[in-house]
């Protein structure tokens, strides 16, 4: 990855000394690395050991063996594998339904001529900025004029295309659909449809991939619009069934943070293939932002 | 790819029948935009701007579940403005929001500093690692924070009282609460915001660096001069950020207090706006009063975007 190392390196003499990384700076980033993680593995530890121990003095730092016995009692409290379910039906199509209606109205919004266009996009623009959070009392009256509340589609319906996705892939479709291959593909007698599932969307699905993501984790992790919509435990995402789990606390003290761990499980496997790409999302969106 | 566009060229070129088709495609292609974008828009519609609108009429109204009103005018915002619980949440929201932005960003910058080090080795390894609380749920978070700050069996209780200082009821205290609503809010966000900076100044040409590294800068002060400086733009992004994201806080008090319910404690102690605004529309089913506190929440949200709009440009116009 980094093939100059400090002592090889190919820059001047001079440079070398002022460029070679400080051992403070290894120390700072440890220690960094160590208040990120130690929190998810102190979730994993009291997951995994009983009552006793995970409340006696010193703590102990270790795992222990409890963890199936945990498990079990957290799939005997609530319908918690239900709860996964609903949690990966909800982020996926949350996660699928915004890479590719963002990048369908990006590509309009990029590529398009049609009257109304700047307009509509400042709309977008401008929408930004509002957070949905502050209309939730008349949310929940459309949700239960429509019959939707205590079902999955409340959720999922309203989280399907956002303005910062709209915005993030039209970006990225000025800067990588060129207007030739376009004319090109009409020429051919392509519709418009076509040019954008065959040709554009296929060239930004990187950014569309980065955007699911953001989406899917996000939708996982959200607990305000859940916790209002969803009132049977059938119904329960992961961190609905959390908070279920919490009010049981007279069961097991380590029955949340047991559920908690199962919770976020998924997520972290998923972290280690994709964190990279995450990475570069957020990296990236400052550059525009 | 071929076969799909084959029928299309055909269809141009046959005569008859097709004439009509090729005007209707004419007309579906001219919509084609508007379909793209409607998606948004509908929804936007429906689960957005209207709710919007509505929760300013809702304000004005007794309603309770059953979908009984009474027009009130404007009474519930002379109830809101003399309730002592939307002061004391207003506060707590403002106090939380103080403790956790500001050493968020102070660190933030200093790792972002950092990690921007040229030859810093495994650095995808630790951009990665500073953003595992981020993909972390706030609710989990909130529980692992609760238990390592337990009065009885608390991890931080045990250093303390190893340090000779007595156990500390954090969830019982205003301060202890906010202090480690705070702390939960700043580890799931300093390593999204350290990224942001470096991504900046990654912008910023390396042989400034070098040159005041050549001219006998040390580290402090290339952060001071050189680092601070050219993050200011997005310094003051990730403040209003971090302050409309702050308005919103409500998982971390509803969680963190098990035995609070929905006021955080006894003395709403760490009651914030939002959970304040849940409390009293769905624990209440005050819906009319829950709306005056949301557009109360509406209002601050303005302000805060009035106030970016004008650093922004001031610091727009500062530079040639």
């Amino acid at each position: 990855m980094n093939p100059a190392s400090p002592t090889t390196g190919r820059a001047p003499r001079r440079r070398r000394s002022a460029n070679r990384v400080p051992i403070t700076v290894y120390v700072a980033l440890g220690a960094m690395v160590f208040f990120s993680v130690f929190p998810l593995y102190w979730m994993f530890v009291v997951a995994t050991t009983d009552s006793a121990t995970a409340t006696s003095l010193p703590p102990h730092v270790l795992p222990g063996g409890n963890f199936l016995h945990l498990a079990n009692l957290v799939f005997e409290t609530v319908p918690f594998v239900q709860a996964l379910v609903n949690s990966v039906i909800i982020s996926t199509t949350i996660g699928v339904g915004q890479a590719v209606l963002c990048a369908l109205a990006g590509f309009a919004f990029a590529k398009l001529q049609f009257p109304g266009r700047n307009t509509l996009f400042l709309i977008v623009v401008l929408t930004m900025t509002v957070p949905a959070q502050l209309a939730i009392i008349p949310q929940y009256l459309i949700m239960s004029q429509l019959d939707w509340v205590d079902t999955l589609q409340a959720v999922i319906v309203p989280g399907l295309v956002t303005a910062f996705g709209i915005f993030w892939m039209r970006q990225h479709m000025v800067g990588t659909l060129n207007d030739e291959l376009m004319h090109a593909a009409r020429v051919d007698g392509a519709t418009t449809w076509q040019i954008f599932w065959r040709i554009a969307f296929p060239l930004v699905r990187p950014a569309a991939f980065v955007l699911g993501l953001f989406g899917f984790v996000n939708a996982w992790n959200d607990f305000l619009w859940p916790f209002i919509v969803l009132k049977s435990p059938e119904q329960y995402t992961a961190q609905i069934a959390i908070k279920a789990l919490q009010n049981n606390r007279d069961i097991d003290l380590g029955l949340a943070m047991s559920g908690s761990f199962l919770a976020t499980l998924p997520l972290l496997v998923l972290f280690v293939f994709v964190g990279r790409r995450l990475v570069q999302g957020i990296m990236e969106g400052a550059f525009k932002g | 790819m071929t076969t799909t566009l084959s029928p299309a060229t055909s269809a141009g070129t046959t005569r008859g029948p097709s004439r009509y088709r090729h005007v209707q495609q004419g007309v579906r292609e001219r919509l084609a935009p508007y379909g793209y974008v409607a998606p948004f828009f509908v929804l936007f519609l429906i689960f957005g701007l209207f709710p919007l609108l509505f929760t300013f009429y809702v304000a004005l109204f007794d309603w309770d579940l059953i979908g009984e009103r009474h027009f009130v005018g404007l009474d519930n915002f002379s109830e809101l403005v003399h309730d002592p619980r939307f002061w004391g949440a207003l506060r707590n929201t403002f106090s939380i929001w103080v403790l956790s932005t500001v050493p968020q960003l102070l660190i933030a910058l200093g790792l972002a500093h950092v990690l921007n080090h040229v030859r810093l080795r495994a650095a995808t390894l630790f951009r990665m690692s500073v953003l595992v609380p981020y993909v972390t749920s706030v609710a989990a978070t909130t529980i692992v924070f609760a238990q390592l700050f337990d009065r009885d069996y608390g991890m931080l209780n045990w250093f303390l009282e190893l340090l000779g200082f007595p156990h500390v009821d954090f969830t019982a205290s205003v301060w202890g609460s906010h202090v480690m609503i705070a702390l939960m809010i700043a580890w799931r966000w300093t390593g999204y915001n350290t990224l942001l900076y470096l991504a900046s100044l990654q912008t910023v040409s390396r042989d400034l660096f070098e040159a005041a590294a050549m001219d006998g800068a040390n580290s402090w002060q290339q952060f001071r001069h050189i680092t601070i400086p050219s993050l200011r733009p997005i310094i003051v992004f990730t403040v209003v950020t971090s302050t409309i994201f702050g308005l919103q806080t409500f998982t971390e008090p509803l969680l963190v207090n098990p035995v609070g319910g929905l006021t955080c404690g006894a003395a709403r102690q760490c009651q914030t706006l939002t959970l304040f605004l849940y409390e009293q529309a769905f624990g209440r089913f005050h819906f009319g009063y829950g709306a005056a506190v949301a557009v109360a929440l509406f209002v601050m949200v303005v302000i805060v975007a009035a106030i970016n709009y004008l650093l922004v440009t001031r610091i727009r116009s500062e530079r040639p």
